[in-house]
């Protein structure tokens, strides 16, 4: 290559890399062969060439589509597709995955722009400028990070992210049954029209607030009742006269081990109004059967009592091993000033374990308030309430969201209740974040 | 008011009658869905608490692979969930070692997002998902939903792969590099088979969290030959008879103990795992 012999040469008042830099931004690798970087700049040459000749089209359709989600409803005559129109849905997820690759060839766009200022600002130093083998040593040295994140970041992009976008766009949208429903109608943005809706329409404003309010109660209430179950166990357990605590343990940690589904399951059936164990027991001593999951009341409490249950062992196993590191000596002066046990609980045991539980029980609170699976399995969401909309007692936001997805069919406005949860877990998400060791120091 | 000793039994008593009774909440389902499997009857409603052990029937277990897909259902949870703890641990080692230990641009922001996204339950983005397969031809296939399930659970796997990399000194790295090993040598080398007990956990993890998966198994896997056994075993209790109250409680005896086992098997490595992933989330 001749890089050798011209990078020696320096050129005094010649602004190599702003030259170098526009003819890139004029046609990718442009500047590279300016830079006399040959077979570099072909390759970038070569990309934009395959771009603009196989992707112009497929790039004007996905923007034309995301914009217009489709023009041409469809045709039919006595009952047969003449036309097959547009499908407004389809029209929508090519414009946003095209988009996404659009921003992904910008962004390849300004690292060859800016590859092409930083070797003209090398040769302007009268530097040597890197011939075709050492650039691809340098990529495979310094981009060895790049290349171990790109599975993930792929999956994400693909499965999370987009998905995520999409979601917030089809709540701009009419998208839902029975009128709107692609491919046989098209479908229109509606822009904050479902929110409108969501917040000013008398049934879908008390579906949400009812909805959201037991979601915000359950959160909490879950997290708590678990964290002091557990926190008395394991209290419980460290009392001096406890023989064989191993055992002991074990056994309480049966509720974790058993898969969750299954426990879910078979509460299901202890809970059965008429047929159910519980009330069978209550029966034997006298006491009335309780319609467990058809009162809207104790729905929510079997719904607790169930996750209680599941969750309160890793709690005692957490605070089990957080009490052996109490140093003994606290409480034996703690006595000797006369202490109470009361006291002692509440004075040393209580602050520290705490310290521990605090950034668990965040997490915790977090993980319940997404806690889909387990309502859903448990009751489906019931029993129904007459006053809501495709919602019963026990429906969470989120089981609310995948019920009016998958059993309705009101995408538009589950997508936009889908956004404002995606608002209340951001706010969670930076509350966290301002928390994070991790990010503070060393990123 | 009364003499120590007298104290002294009345806490014993207590402390003990609160551990049995415990031991009576947390052993009493289990019970029941054993005494379920080998119940007489059919139905919830026939099926009794102490059943003499002479009538013990062990037909339902039977009939699990006779009349039902149980065997079927229960292949396919494997499959899948030996899939996505594959999948979703090698990427999470891989980006969680890149996050850890290299500086690159973009770095702060990527750990960002993932921060920020595995905070997101996968179902939020189910319409886009469910276009997505259906574009690709993988709706109601096993590739398609082990893909979203590795998907959801790379950023965890992520974040606590990091978080174990932080705590092993760079100087190990850049001795080895000043040795002349290269970047990918470090890795295979001397990096994952420290990282043994870390892969151990998220590799455990990802296996039970895709075999309890139920709500995008339900998204995704809609023909009864495709299913996992989360929906088998739901749809044999869902209906309001509960009719085959008795086959679901065999077919939850057969995989919950397995499960149980490993669950025995790895328990320390979870406690710590848990405890260090939220306390560094």
């Amino acid at each position: 290559m001749s890089t050798k012999s011209e990078s020696q040469l320096t050129h005094e008042g010649k602004s190599y890399r702003k030259i170098a830099a526009w003819l890139s931004v004029l046609f990718m690798g442009l500047g590279q062969i300016y830079n006399k970087q040959y077979i570099k700049g072909a390759l970038w040459a070569l990309f934009e060439l395959l771009v603009l000749i196989f992707f112009t089209n497929t790039i004007a359709r996905g923007l034309w589509g995301l914009f217009t989600l489709g023009e041409t409803p469809q045709v039919r005559e006595r009952g047969r597709v003449v036309d097959p129109g547009d499908h407004s849905i389809l029209l929508m997820a090519e414009g946003l995955l095209v988009l996404l690759a659009l921003i992904a060839i910008l962004a390849i766009y300004y690292v060859s722009v800016k590859d092409a200022y930083m070797v003209g600002k090398l040769r302007e130093q009268g530097q040597k400028v890197m011939n075709f083998k050492e650039s691809l040593r340098y990529v495979w040295d310094n981009g060895f990070p790049y290349i171990l994140i790109t599975p993930t970041a792929v999956c994400m992009i693909l499965l999370t992210v987009f998905p995520l976008l999409y979601t917030a766009l089809i709540a701009f949208t009419n998208y839902s049954s029975p009128n709107y429903l692609p491919p046989r109608a098209l479908v229109d943005w509606v822009g904050f029209e479902q929110f409108a809706r969501l917040f000013t329409m008398e049934s879908w404003r008390g579906t949400f607030l009812g909805v959201f309010s037991w979601t915000i109660a359950w959160a909490i209430l879950s997290t708590l009742l678990v964290v002091f179950a557990g926190l008395f166990v394991a209290v419980v357990l460290s009392q001096k006269v406890v023989k064989y605590r191993k055992f002991w343990r074990n056994i309480y940690i049966i509720p974790w081990a058993v898969p969750g589904f299954v426990s879910i399951l078979i509460f299901r059936n202890m809970y059965n109004g008429q047929f159910g164990v519980i009330n069978k027991m209550l029966e034997s001593v006298g006491l009335p059967a309780i319609g467990w999951l058809s009162d809207p009341m104790w729905a929510k409490v079997a719904v607790l009592l169930t996750n209680l249950w599941l969750g309160f062992p890793f709690w005692m196993a957490l605070f089990t091993a957080v009490l052996t590191t109490i140093s003994k000596e606290l409480y034996e002066a703690a006595e000797v000033d006369g202490a109470s046990v009361v006291q002692q609980f509440r004075k040393i045991t209580f602050p520290i374990v705490m310290v521990a539980a605090i950034p668990l029980m965040v997490f915790t609170f977090a993980f319940n308030f997404n806690q889909l699976t387990f309502i859903y399995l448990m009751t489906e969401g019931g029993p129904v309430n007459a006053d809501y909309n495709y919602a019963g007692h026990t429906d969470i936001l989120l089981s609310w969201i995948f019920k009016m997805t998958l059993d309705s069919g009101q995408y538009a406005i589950s997508s936009a209740v889908a956004l404002v949860v995606f608002l209340i877990i951001a706010g969670f998400a930076y509350f966290n974040l301002r928390n994070t060791k991790a990010l503070k120091g060393d990123v | 008011m009364f003499s120590p000793k007298v104290n002294k039994i009345i806490n014993l008593i207590i402390v003990y009658s609160i551990l049995v009774l415990l031991v009576l909440i947390c052993l009493f389902p289990v019970y029941f869905v054993f005494i379920g499997s080998v119940n007489p009857g059919e139905s919830l409603h026939s099926s009794k608490i102490f059943p003499n052990p002479a009538d013990w029937n062990w037909g339902h277990y039977k009939s699990l692979f006779i009349e039902h897909d149980y065997l079927n259902w229960y292949k396919n949870t494997l499959f899948i969930a030996t899939a996505n703890m594959v999948i979703s641990t090698a990427f999470g080692v891989l980006s969680g070692y890149a996050f850890s230990k290299f500086k690159f641009k973009g770095k702060r922001q990527g750990l960002m997002a993932i921060i920020i996204l595995q905070m997101f339950p996968t179902i939020m983005g189910m319409i886009a998902i469910y276009t997505l397969l259906g574009a690709f031809g993988l709706l109601d296939t096993h590739l398609g939903y082990i893909l979203v399930l590795a998907a959801g659970s790379v950023a965890f796997n992520t974040w606590i792969v990091k978080g174990f990399f932080d705590g092993i000194p760079n100087s190990l790295q850049e001795a080895a590099r000043i040795d002349g090993a290269s970047n990918s040598d470090i890795l295979i080398k001397i990096m994952l088979p420290l990282a043994t007990p870390i892969i151990a956990f998220i590799a455990f993890n990802s296996f039970i969290g895709a075999s309890m998966d139920f709500i995008m198994a339900e998204v995704i896997l809609r023909s009864s030959e495709n299913w996992t056994l989360a929906q088998g075993l739901f749809t044999l209790v869902s209906g309001q008879e509960n009719n085959n109250f008795t086959v679901f409680a065999a077919g939850a005896v057969l995989i919950s103990i397995p499960l149980m086992v490993l669950f025995f098997v790895f328990q320390r490595y979870i406690v710590e795992g848990l405890t260090a992933g939220a306390e560094k989330g």
